[in-house]
């Protein structure tokens, strides 16, 4: 029987072919898709030009608000000049080199902590040590380094340090709470589901709030706690409630017979969640962890409301410099390019991961 | 035995999945009240093959004839093949939103325009045939694969259809489910429905098919009676699949 | 023969009380209530201590007192000489307002750019992706700083507002539009829509029941937007097509007359949905995925139409999928919206927020804002479980 010929969409007649037939079937295909590529592509063609001739051919880049209004274009004078008050608050000059390091450490631990080769028992340990280091740093009064007290920080640091220390610290308290809402004591079951859904049940911003007006007067007296600490505690407390739900979502996706193994090999209760259910429960839920420490990432911008100085309110005390105030949008758009770098670089890695861990999973 | 009209024909239909050749000159005729079984290994093309028949896989070139009407990208013919034609699927597909019986009433309500009434009448008629009539206020949840596979052969013909398809409707069964199934299909085929059958229960092809088709690789490699195809193979590729399958 | 082992054990060893399973079990919890009671006291004994320190009051009897301050916008009436209690109200009303219309343009941002993200048009897909990524990864209060930057900042002034037929105008003190006055033209075309709106539910379970019976359908949605439309278009007419608006005019700096849409108001909406829409498109587009192709070709084969087959088989499906995350999603907007505060806009928590500086009353402002929303999110919960409930699948082998 002989071969019969490629029917004509598919044949090699060209360079052209490929590309058009995949322009025929997904943009074109219909009158009704046809109408709706013209209608997106006008409003593109409305759209990026100008966005383009904004934001790079006529920008200007030296720190002068007079020659940016001259030129028309796109501000970037403004992160030229302000980029230290964006990045690292009103921390003092000569010391930023700290905050700076703070930052890289950070990141270092992020990797660390991303990657698979270190999910090892100490690693909660190694973070919390990281964490401790960055308190060094920035706090000082030891090793010869000046002392800079904590309402001075601000910027990227202040905002890595609430959402990184809010997720590691909350973390041991959002397992302990996961359990006791599984488990058949009644009590410890109902004071863990009050704990977790009043917390969940009240935007963070009253939280911040309790934490910022209400901390003061839990303290016997003549004790203070200071602002950057209150903030950190509510910031732990709120976040542990989500995340005993995640770990609780990850116990529950764990097969009975898992918890019957280990029951049977005489593995007592806190060893069989340590070493058997935990592990394969924490991996299960490593997409919605990672989401919930970008959404804690991006929280952190609340603490504007009770004083704190964190990236984007450092960015907010840039712009209100009244000779700077019309190009607002630059500004915006530097802090949001920082946020979104971070986050969706997680947000891929955690996808990427995902895959590549449950390339190994049977699904049963 | 089969009158000799020809209700599908396929007239070197070939098939494309981009650059994949998923079938290649496919011709077949089907009688009314034939029941031809498609046997092969996985991925020779015998399903793509079935579900070009009801345009729910486009073919590339060649005809396809079903009663008369040609199978295209005129909507029109396809809703008219989609009612004279019924499908039974591997994983059944039944609605789980809908109770058994609203299951096999929607299509008669919605694309037929019957009153409610008539359509639970012959719903229930359908389901007293299949034996589940006590299941039919029951949602698909609730029922065993046997059982769910059952209610879907009736749903389909509750629309009354002519020709009847079956996409191995047998293979996402447990061992013991298969034969409540295999006995309802075998009861339609000695009423006289037309059937295409592609499944691997041989012995349903023994006892109940008029033809069998083999085909692999995209092409039908033999096309004969039972007795004559699994007794006295003419291909290599025949008696090279059959060796493998006929071992228990 | 091998010797038992226990043998060589005492039996002494086992069956202590203190091991008992139960006893411990009892055990563990009194100590837990115990250590909760203990730090509940601890807390509560400092801060009476603190706040008689300071000489603040406590208890809600402050609620009763002139509030002294201005709300800017209300939905009912308020004055600075109405108590705290009223302020409260009228905060919470705004909280209301901004949740109900967040929660509706929400949805239909969300469903439609979560269809347009399934869209087999390459383009239209890629730019609804686009969109939705880019959301997902900014700070919510950037977005709202931004919309509240762009209209406070780059709109005109009201001299040299944008104005359309010269009776809606746009600046940077808000949108004006004209007003409908409450005259008794207007009560009865409103009672014509209210009426239209009746007839076309009547009609709806009228057309089912006709479907029933006789298998014919009937228009039931082009016939109820001509009821919708046309009733009050009748009225309007039949009255001698006459209803005063009081338009808004420049008087000043700013505009009298109509209604306004404050800058406020606006920014914390157009913020809030153009945020929550994204994770809801990402939700309905998920839901229609979670419906397997298999329930789409098994109703095509049936002989179903495409509309037949999205209506009757996959969205009953998808609903049930979206449900759940759709509910909250819809409480992450009413508990971002107390956001406003950044920007002015006087919900519950800046009204709180004014009245706890005012009065130093931090914990039972504290209380107020928390029990409110603990409430909010209770009750849609509630109501959620409920609805789950009745729609799950049934089954479950």
């Amino acid at each position: 029987m002989a071969e019969p010929s490629v029917p004509q969409s598919f044949a090699a007649d060209g360079l052209l072919s490929r590309p058009i037939a995949w322009a025929r079937t997904n943009l074109f295909k219909s009158p009704g898709n046809t109408v709706l590529t013209l209608v997106a592509a006008w409003v593109l063609w409305l759209l990026l030009p100008p966005l383009i001739n904004w934001a790079l051919v006529k920008a200007t880049w030296v720190g002068d608000p007079a020659a940016c209004r001259a030129a028309g274009g796109a501000c970037w004078g403004l992160v030229t000049e302000k980029y230290r008050l964006i990045l690292f608050g009103i921390y003092p000059y000569d010391e930023q080199w700290r905050p700076f390091s703070a930052v890289l450490l950070f990141i270092g631990m992020i990797l660390m902590a991303a990657n698979p080769r270190f999910w090892k028992p100490w690693l909660g340990a190694a973070l919390t040590a990281g964490l401790v280091i960055v308190a060094v740093l920035m706090w000082g009064g030891v090793l010869g380094l000046p002392p800079v007290s904590d309402d001075r920080w601000g910027g990227l640091p202040l905002t890595l340090i609430l959402s990184i220390a809010g997720i590691v610290l909350s973390f041991p308290l959002a397992v302990v709470l996961a359990l006791g809402r599984r488990s058949q004591l009644p009590a410890v079951r109902a004071w863990c589901v009050v704990y977790i859904e009043l917390w969940r049940g009240v935007p963070l911003i009253s939280v911040l709030f309790m934490a910022s007006i209400m901390f003061p007067l839990f303290m016997p007296e003549g004790v203070t706690i200071d602002k950057l600490l209150r903030a950190q505690l509510g910031i732990i407390l709120f976040t542990a409630a989500y995340l005993a739900e995640i770990v609780r979502g990850g116990l529950q996706a764990i097969s009975q017979g898992q918890y019957e193994a280990a029951d049977s090999i005489g593995l007592t209760y806190w060893q069989k969640m340590r070493l058997v259910i935990l592990p394969q429960a924490l991996k299960v839920v490593i997409p919605p962890l990672v989401g919930q420490f970008i959404t804690t990432f991006k929280d952190t911008s609340l603490v504007i409301i009770i004083g704190l100085y964190d990236l984007l309110s450092s960015t907010k005390v840039a712009l209100s410099d009244p000779q700077w105030r019309a190009f607002y949008v630059e500004g915006f758009v530097v802090a949001a390019l920082i946020y979104f770098v971070f986050s969706y670089v997680m947000s891929q890695y955690s996808q990427y991961l995902e895959r590549r861990l449950s390339a190994g999973v049977r699904r049963q | 035995m089969p009158k000799d009209e020809v209700v599908i024909s396929l007239k070197d239909v070939n098939k494309w999945y981009g650059t994949f050749h998923a079938l290649r000159d496919i011709n077949l005729d089907v009688r009314k009240g034939e029941r031809v079984v498609v046997a092969g290994p996985s991925g020779s093309g015998k399903s793509t093959m079935i579900r070009c028949i009801n345009r729910l896989e486009e073919h590339q070139s060649g005809t396809i004839q079903v009663n008369g009407t040609e199978v295209s990208n005129d909507v029109k013919a396809v809703e008219k093949v989609r009612r004279e034609v019924g499908m039974v699927f591997q994983q059944f597909n039944l609605f789980p939103h809908l109770t058994v019986l609203e299951n096999l009433t929607l299509a008669p309500i919605w694309v037929k325009h019957m009153p409610k009434a008539e359509a639970s009448d012959i719903a229930m008629k359908y389901l007293e045939r299949v034996q589940i009539h006590e299941q039919a206020k029951k949602y698909p949840g609730q029922l065993s694969g046997g059982q769910q596979q059952r209610v879907a052969i009736a749903r389909s013909l509750c629309m009354r259809p002519s020709i009847m398809l079956f996409d191995e409707p047998t293979s996402a069964l447990d061992p013991e489910m298969i034969k409540e199934v295999l006995d309802v299909m075998v009861e339609l085929a000695e009423e006289g429905m037309t059937m295409v059958c592609v499944t691997h229960e041989m012995g349903f092809a023994r006892t109940v098919a008029d033809t069998v088709v083999f085909m692999a690789d995209g092409q039908i490699v033999e096309m004969n009676t039972p007795s004559e195809l699994f007794g006295n193979p003419k291909e290599e590729r025949t008696r090279q699949f059959l060796s493998q399958i006929i071992r228990h | 023969m091998v010797e038992p082992v226990s043998s060589s054990v005492s039996s002494a060893e086992f069956h202590h009380w203190w091991n008992n399973e139960r006893f411990r079990g009892v055990l563990y919890q009194l100590l837990l209530m115990a250590a909760v009671v203990a730090i509940g006291w601890f807390l509560v004994a400092n801060t009476l201590t603190n706040l008689n320190a300071r000489h603040i009051a406590t208890g809600f009897g402050f609620l009763d007192r002139e509030a002294g301050f201005g709300i800017s916008e209300h939905l009912i009436s308020y004055m600075p000489s109405d108590s705290y209690l009223r302020a409260f109200e009228a905060g919470l009303l705004n909280t209301l307002e901004i949740s109900v219309l967040g929660i509706v343009l929400t949805t239909l941002l969300g469903v439609v750019m979560g269809v347009a993200r399934l869209s087999t048009n390459w383009l239209v897909a890629k730019l609804a992706s686009a969109y939705v990524e880019a959301m997902r990864n900014v700070p919510v209060l950037l977005l709202l700083l931004f919309c509240y930057s762009v209209i406070t900042v780059s709109l005109p002034l009201s001299r040299n507002a944008f104005n359309l037929f010269d009776r809606v105008f746009l600046s940077n003190r808000g949108l004006r539009v004209p007003s409908l006055i409450w005259d008794e033209n207007a009560v009865v075309v409103v009672t014509a829509f209210l009426v239209g709106l009746l007839i076309s539910v009547g009609l709806a379970i009228w057309a089912r029941r006709r479907q029933d019976r006789t298998g014919q359908e009937f228009p039931v949605v082009w016939g109820s937007l001509g009821l919708l439309f046309g009733l009050p278009v009748l009225a309007f007419l039949a009255m001698g097509a006459s209803l005063s608006f009081d338009v808004p005019h420049l008087a000043g700096f700013n505009f009298a007359g109509g209604s306004t849409l404050s800058p406020e108001f606006a920014a914390l909406l157009v913020g809030l949905v153009i945020y929550t829409g994204a994770f809801v498109a990402e939700i309905v587009r998920s839901g229609i995925l979670a419906v397997s192709y298999g329930q789409t070709e098994a109703a095509l084969a049936l002989g179903l139409s495409r509309m037949q087959v999205l209506r009757l088989v996959i969205l009953p499906q998808s609903l049930r999928v979206i449900i759940p995350p759709l509910t909250s999603q819809y409480l992450n907007l009413v508990k971002n919206s107390p956001l406003a505060v950044a920007i002015g806009f006087p919900d519950l928590v800046s009204v709180a927020n004014t009245a706890i500086n005012q009065t130093g009353q931090a914990v039972e402002g504290v209380t107020i804002i928390m029990g409110v929303y603990l409430a909010i999110s209770l009750i849609l919960s509630f109501v959620m479980n409920w609805y789950n409930k009745r729609v799950a699948l049934r089954g479950g082998r």
